[in-house]
């Protein structure tokens, strides 16, 4: 049971968030433009490190707010956490 | 039988059996302390070679004495409270389930606090008292029912008084601090991440619960878990009678129980001198001290003592009758003894350490592991790091129980004084030796409960292993109940001897939670029946219940299914159901549909970007049927939007789909359209929705509302009217899931009842379920979302390209649509099925296949069945599938395998009934 | 009472010194790279084979694993798969010459609502077509299949039926690794524990060798086998997958008197347990939600795990949990694996089995050893490319599959 650092909540129990994988994947501004391999990349393939990973989280039981984190993926220690401007 | 408790010992008796025979015992015996004191010797057969077994050890080590009570499938007699009228079994290394349900209750407990202190021995005590001093928010958890760790068995005196004395003081001072709880016969037994540790407290069978999970969330901890005695590995060292001296120890200072008349002790240091004093002075002839070692230990006048020998051989098959030991230089020896005391050092307890993610190294002066480095906010002390005096351990305690309170923000406050504690004598290091060398290994046990000797770990070696890993699991050492508490650290040792590698660069199996066996309805908890998951019923509920419907689990929500007459079974209610909605007018409860109140200046455009179709267009006052995909191009959801206002809509969702909806929108418009200013707001319990369908539901809503104009064209299809309908303030919206003409009337969820009964009470309405509600839907080929999709169909795939805008330049999948596979034209699509035997339902979930007879497997499938019924409007069963390039074969006949039968189907137009849509006005 | 399990072969494997340069490197010594490398040397005489190992063998989700076998997937391509792996199944304690307790005790895989049932009984038919044996069963032949099992109508998600494998079951997962290993070394591949691969070496579009922590290894194809880690090992030669890692954990109970004769899946209440044959319960949980490496699940997915396990087996209440562990396990976006060549020439990839690694084993050890010796892949694994991502032909086998393999 992770203790998750909600900016707007605290530090509170894994439970009451939601995870949202790899964070600053925008959505693309054109996708028309884009290749089948760019939207397949934009669509399926995100950073899977071993270390350092920037996420995103949704304190869904809480102030239903999104916001980044850092985590080491190797010991779940969370470095850092960022609001979404 | 003898009695082995000490003259003069005092206790209230209880009576109690075991195998069979009935026995007394003492309050505040174990069962183990109490067949001990009853010279029951052999409790158990082994596992797998049915070697008789004695009690070994005299806690949660304990690898032997294995029983079964009541209900209780395998419990350790070495940590079982005797209670009057216990009546336990001995197993054979498998506990067995009852029958029986457990009536018990059980409770989880939050708590936060700023130092947790595991283990109330000298050391958990003093580093308590030290964190408490300072104002921190202590929590003690200790998993024995009297405080004091190992005081009690060793009877060593703490600031003047008996330890068990000073413990038990120490812990009611802390106990009466505001700020400390204390918590006994409660197991720290797991270790997670962020200091979150899970406990679980015993509280016996009258407590309320009988068992809690406490759910710690800590600043600090400090493990003051203390140490487990070491066996030795040496030929019938497995035998009733071999016991670990410490054990002993503990049996005649704690319970006043002899667990042998003449005993033997065998040891590599220090601690076992101790035990033999002891138990000499409880009345147990000690016959002779056999210490591994050159120098002796500080024996007891008279005490025999063989330094430099080792225990060769153990006499007796039904348990101990003597001992043969050997030293350089040294004519071999039996001693008669009833008793074999047994002490190779001791290992550090740093299970929960280790879960931690703490990392061990060796510790050449205690030939042990201790704790290495950390990232968790974690202090170790006391026997647990390797520190194995009395006073050291106090000492040691208390400058953790400081540190920690100060890591978590506390000044020193009241100093604790570390009290005195009697002149230790000066200890011979200890000797290293893990097993006895012989030419044969086969009686040389590692692992008791698992019948695992020296021999077999070096079948093990022998075959080309080198990891402990490896050897455990081609041994099974440590794998049993006690979870090789005393096995493990052995076997590596063993490992080691036979590979001749240091121990230090085996290491150990990994530890893993739990530290003792936790129940699984103790897990479980309140999290079970209703509770397991949330029951959600609409505000019409009660009526449904009334009326006799079976309900439908559809999510959390539990949907009326239909509502049978008497003597209707499913099939006939259904069709009733149908024919009433298809000629007059039926009812039924729409109000799980997911709805989510979308407001603020940017609604339209957010709208736009989500589902396929144009939404900014629409009209205040009119409704629109949407989709939303994944940027994937599948179909995520479908519903109806209105529009209130023009910054404010009303989407509604599938049933089962609604949190996921709006999980959805809000994620899009805080991650990728923040500059988007739009709220979404779940209002889904907030209405109670009535569908009124059927060509009679314009009068009956005439009837309802008189003031609202319900003439086609005052109220056209698809827009939406407030009004008042049975004197209710509600919404009416014109659209239809039926192809007939319908209203969904919407009022506030606490008069959905009094609204309802209104409808039922004009005579003319028959209520109908959701059963009759997707035989409508799919006679007018309308898809439901999960069913009749499964994430990999687009709406095209549905026939639903009328609503997948053109003109939008994106929305969220529409680049997906462009994709290889998405644009291949033998994708499958969405068609009825009317079977060449109207009578013949298929079922959902049936293939297709071309051809009328099968050839051998694998045959490629064309597709399924997602929908199938009888159709009373039809005269006939009809089906919906996915079928591959299925709109190009209509008229085609396909083949439904249904066993060794192939059923013909025709391939039609999805949409069945009224394709022209001429019903919907009614 | 004799011992539980029949005596192992006294001769397992040697550790032999790594040489400079090998034919072939599997990286990653567990189920998949020990089965490749048999197959290699059985099926195509290649035996200049290296399985490269950064701890001990068969340690990492092949000693995690619920040791499920079932081979009743919803879609052609995985019914292909996993057919041929359990027809390998059931020859192959003969085939390896190991007792690998190979138990054919079926598998229940139960229906909670409506749609469950809808998905179960697709999935029936289309098991059906694939040859794969299959029955939907009512609640009432639940019960006679495991007596177990509460079919009453008043749980919170009653059981309205199930699906049926009889060819389903479990095998001793050590036993079927050690297997692999012996009979692979027996021909000559080397088994090399303690080598971590930390890079793959890449000049002109092709794969030249690995540098390991004993040293660089040259090799003509380096087959990934790496489960979890298959990113961190495919990243180092500028290939990414479309994987993310995940904990996945399990349990095992004390030592039980036999009372559960099959293995039982649910979905929807988040079950699999079966009854191992020393008399364990062996259950496994839900799949953690975030990206992590580190072996160590979330506690409370024990706990749901617990009140599920209740919900359909109420004798279990006083059982108890022995020991928890946690897999990591490498997810695809649709829970289908990545079985082929990379845009690296010489580099193959086989990951992506999320929770289904281990029933596949000696199939993927097959398909992935063909398409090793012929450099393209065998008909069975080449609908798992890594280029179904681009052109959207998935295998998506959520729905059928979900969490519970």
């Amino acid at each position: 049971m992770l203790l998750i650092p909600c900016p707007w909540c605290g530090p509170r129990d894994e439970a009451e968030f939601h995870y949202g994988g790899q964070a600053h994947v925008a959505y693309p501004e054109n996708p028309a433009a884009l290749s089948d391999e760019e939207w397949a990349r934009y669509l399926f393939f995100r950073d899977n490190p071993e270390g350092r990973f920037a996420e995103r989280w949704n304190h869904t039981a809480g102030c239903r707010r999104w916001f980044n984190a850092v985590r080491n993926t190797a010991t779940n220690e969370i470095e850092a956490r960022e609001v979404i401007a | 039988m003898t009695s082995r408790r000490m003259a003069g010992w005092q206790g209230e008796p209880v009576r109690f059996r075991f195998d069979g025979r009935d026995y007394e015992g003492v309050r505040g015996d174990t069962l183990a302390s109490a067949l001990l004191a009853n010279g029951v010797r052999t409790v158990a057969a082994s596992p797998a070679l049915g070697r008789p077994r004695g009690i070994y050890a005299a806690w949660t080590e304990e690898p032997n004495a294995l029983v079964r009570y009541g209900v209780e499938p395998m419990a350790q007699a070495t940590t079982l409270d005797l209670t009057e009228g216990l009546d336990a079994t001995s197993l054979r290394g498998r506990g067995r389930l009852s029958e029986e349900p457990d009536t018990s209750r059980y409770d989880a407990v939050h708590a936060h606090c700023d130092v947790l202190v595991v283990g109330a021995g000298p050391a958990g005590l003093a580093a308590a008292a030290a964190a408490a001093g300072t104002g921190a928010r202590v929590i003690i958890a200790d998993d024995r029912p009297v405080a004091g760790g190992s005081l009690p068995d060793t009877a060593e005196t703490v600031g003047g008084v008996p330890g068990d004395e000073w413990a038990a003081t120490t812990l009611a001072e802390l106990g009466g601090r505001p700020d400390v709880r204390v918590l006994s016969r409660t197991s720290v037994f797991g270790y997670y991440d962020d200091n979150y540790l899970v406990a679980v407290e015993r509280r016996g069978a009258d407590a309320y619960s009988r068992e809690r999970v406490w759910r710690i969330r800590a600043r600090q901890v400090v493990l003051a878990t203390g140490a487990h005695e070491r066996p030795i590995a040496f030929a019938g060292n497995d035998r009733p009678g071999v016991m670990l001296a410490g054990s002993a120890r503990a049996y005649a200072n704690r319970h006043g129980v002899l667990p042998g008349a003449r005993a033997v002790v065998f040891t590599t240091n220090d601690s076992a001198y101790a035990a033999a004093r002891d138990l000499a002075a409880a009345g147990v002839e000690i016959a002779a001290i056999v210490d591994t070692r050159d120098t002796a230990g500080h024996a007891q006048d008279g005490t025999e003592v063989l330094t430099g020998h080792v225990v060769t051989a153990v006499g007796g098959d039904e348990g101990v009758s003597s001992v043969t030991v050997s030293g350089a230089g040294h004519v071999d020896r039996e001693i008669e003894a009833d008793l074999l005391l047994v002490s190779g050092g001791w290992n550090p307890l740093v299970h929960l350490f280790s879960q931690a993610g703490g990392e061990l190294r060796h510790d050449d002066a205690t030939g042990s592991f201790v704790p290495g480095p950390v990232r968790q906010a974690v202090e170790v002390a006391g026997a647990a790091r390797g520190v194995f005096t009395l006073a050291g351990c106090l000492e040691d305690g208390a400058a953790a129980g400081a540190r920690a309170a100060e890591a978590a923000g506390f000044r020193m406050g009241d100093a604790f004084r570390i009290p005195e504690t009697p002149a230790e004598e000066p200890a011979e290091p200890a000797a290293h030796l893990w097993l006895v060398e012989a030419a044969d290994y086969a009686t040389h046990f590692v692992d008791l409960q698992r019948d695992v000797t020296v021999a077999d770990v070096m079948k093990a070696t022998g075959a080309g292993l080198r990891s402990v890993e490896h050897v455990k699991r081609y041994t099974t050492a440590g794998t049993a109940h006690d979870q090789g508490k005393l096995s493990g650290v052995l076997t590596s040792a063993v490992v080691g001897h036979a590979l001749g590698l240091p121990l230090a660069d085996l290491g150990t199996t990994t530890f893993r939670a739990p530290y003792v066996p936790v129940g699984f309805s103790t897990l479980a908890g309140r999290d079970r029946g209703a509770l397991h998951d949330p029951v959600r019923t609409t505000s019409l509920h009660e009526w449904h219940v009334a009326y006799g419907a079976p309900f439908e689990n559809v999510g959390q929500w539990k949907r009326p299914w239909y509502y049978p007459r008497a003597g209707e079974d499913m099939e006939a209610a259904v069709l009733r159901e149908c024919h009433a909605v298809r000629t007059s007018v039926g009812a039924m409860d729409a109000s799980t549909l997911g709805k989510i109140d979308v407001q603020g200046p940017d609604a339209a455009e957010f709208l736009d970007r989500l589902y396929t179709n144009m939404m900014s267009t629409l009209k205040v006052g009119a409704i629109r049927y949407g989709v939303m995909c994944r940027p994937d191009g599948m179909v995520f959801d479908d519903g109806t939007v209105i529009r209130l206002a023009d910054d404010r809509f009303l989407v509604t969702t599938t049933t089962g789909n609604a949190a996921a909806v709006l999980d959805w929108m809000e994620e899009w418009l805080q991650t990728e359209w923040p500059h988007l200013r739009v709220y979404c707001t779940s209002v889904t319990e907030h209405w109670a929705t009535v569908a009124l369908a059927g060509p009679g539901s314009r009068d009956v809503l005439a009837g309802l509302a008189p003031g609202l104009a319900v003439d086609a064209a005052s109220f056209p299809f698809m827009t939406w009217r407030d009004t008042e309908v049975a004197g209710l303030a509600a919404r009416v919206c014109r659209i239809s899931f039926s192809g007939e003409l319908a209203y969904e009337i919407n009022v506030n969820a606490w008069d959905g009842l009094a609204l309802w009964e209104a409808v039922m009470g004009t005579g003319t309405v028959t209520p109908y379920g959701t059963e009759t509600m997707h035989v409508l839907r799919a006679e007018k080929g309308y898809p439901i979302v999960g069913q009749d999709t499964d994430g990999t169909v687009t709406p095209a795939d549905l026939g639903m390209d009328w609503v997948v805008s053109k003109k939008k330049p994106d929305f969220i999948g529409k680049r997906s649509f462009a994709r290889a596979d998405t644009s291949r034209p033998d994708r499958k699509h969405l068609v009825g099925l009317l079977p060449a035997d109207p009578g013949r339902l298929l079922p959902e979930g049936a293939h297709l296949v071309e051809t009328g007879t099968l050839p051998e497997p694998p045959v490629p499938t064309l597709g399924h069945v997602t929908s199938s019924y009888r159709s009373a409007v039809l005269g006939s069963t009809f089906a919906l599938a996915l079928v591959s390039g299925g709109r190009d074969r209509m008229g085609e006949e396909l083949y439904v395998p249904l066993g060794d039968e192939l059923v013909p189907v025709t391939v039609t137009s999805h949409i069945l009934y009224d394709p022209e849509g001429a019903r919907r006005d009614g | 009472m004799t011992k539980d399990f029949p005596d192992h072969p006294d001769w397992l494997w040697s550790s032999p010194e790594p040489r400079r340069s090998y034919d072939v490197v599997i990286v990653g010594g567990g189920g998949h790279g020990l089965a490749t490398a048999y197959y290699l040397a059985k099926n195509h005489g290649i035996t200049d084979v290296a399985v490269l190992e950064r701890g001990w063998l068969a340690g990492g989700n092949m000693a995690r694993n619920t040791t499920i076998i079932r081979s009743n997937y919803l879609w052609d391509e995985s019914a292909g798969i996993y057919e041929h792996a359990l027809k390998l199944w059931e020859g192959l304690e003969d085939d390896l010459g190991y007792p690998i307790l190979f138990s054919q005790r079926g598998v229940l895989n139960l229906a909670h609502s409506l749609q469950d049932v809808r998905e179960s009984v697709r999935r029936v038919h289309a098991n059906r077509l694939n040859g794969v044996d299959a029955e939907w069963l009512t609640p009432e032949e639940v019960k006679e299949v495991c007596p177990i099992v509460d079919v009453s109508p008043d749980v919170r998600y009653p059981v309205l039926g199930a699906t049926y494998q009889p060819r389903a079951g479990i095998a001793k997962h050590d036993y079927v690794a050690w297997g692999f290993a012996r009979a692979a070394a027996a021909m000559g591949v080397h088994l090399i524990e303690n080598c971590e691969v930390t890079g793959v070496e890449v000049a002109g579009g092709r794969v030249q060798a690995v540098q390991t922590t004993r040293g660089r290894i040259a090799a003509g194809t380096v087959a990934l086998a790496a489960a979890g880690h298959s990113s961190v090992v495919a990243a180092t030669a500028g290939v990414e997958l479309p994987v993310q890692t995940h904990p996945l954990q399990a349990l095992v109970s004390e030592l039980l008197e036999p009372v559960h004769p099959t293995v039982v899946m649910s979905n929807a209440v988040h079950v699999y347990v079966s009854q191992a044959h020393k008399g364990e319960l062996v259950m496994g949980a839900g799949i953690d939600p975030y990206n992590s490496y580190r072996r160590r699940g979330a506690f409370h997915i024990i706990e749901q795990q617990m009140s599920a396990a209740l919900e359909l087996f109420p004798i279990f209440a006083r059982a108890h949990v022995l020991r928890t562990w946690a897999g990591i396990v490498d997810v695809t976006p649709d829970a289908s694996p990545v079985v082929g060549t990379t845009p690296v020439d010489g580099l193959l990839v086989n990951c992506g089995w999320g929770t289904g690694g281990f029933k596949a084993t000696p199939g993927v050890g097959w398909c992935y050893a063909h398409t090793i010796a012929h450099g393209e892949p065998h008909p069975l694994n080449a609908p798992f490319s890594l280029e179904r991502f681009t052109t959207g032909a998935l295998v998506d086998e959520h729905g059928a599959a979900a969490v519970a393999h």
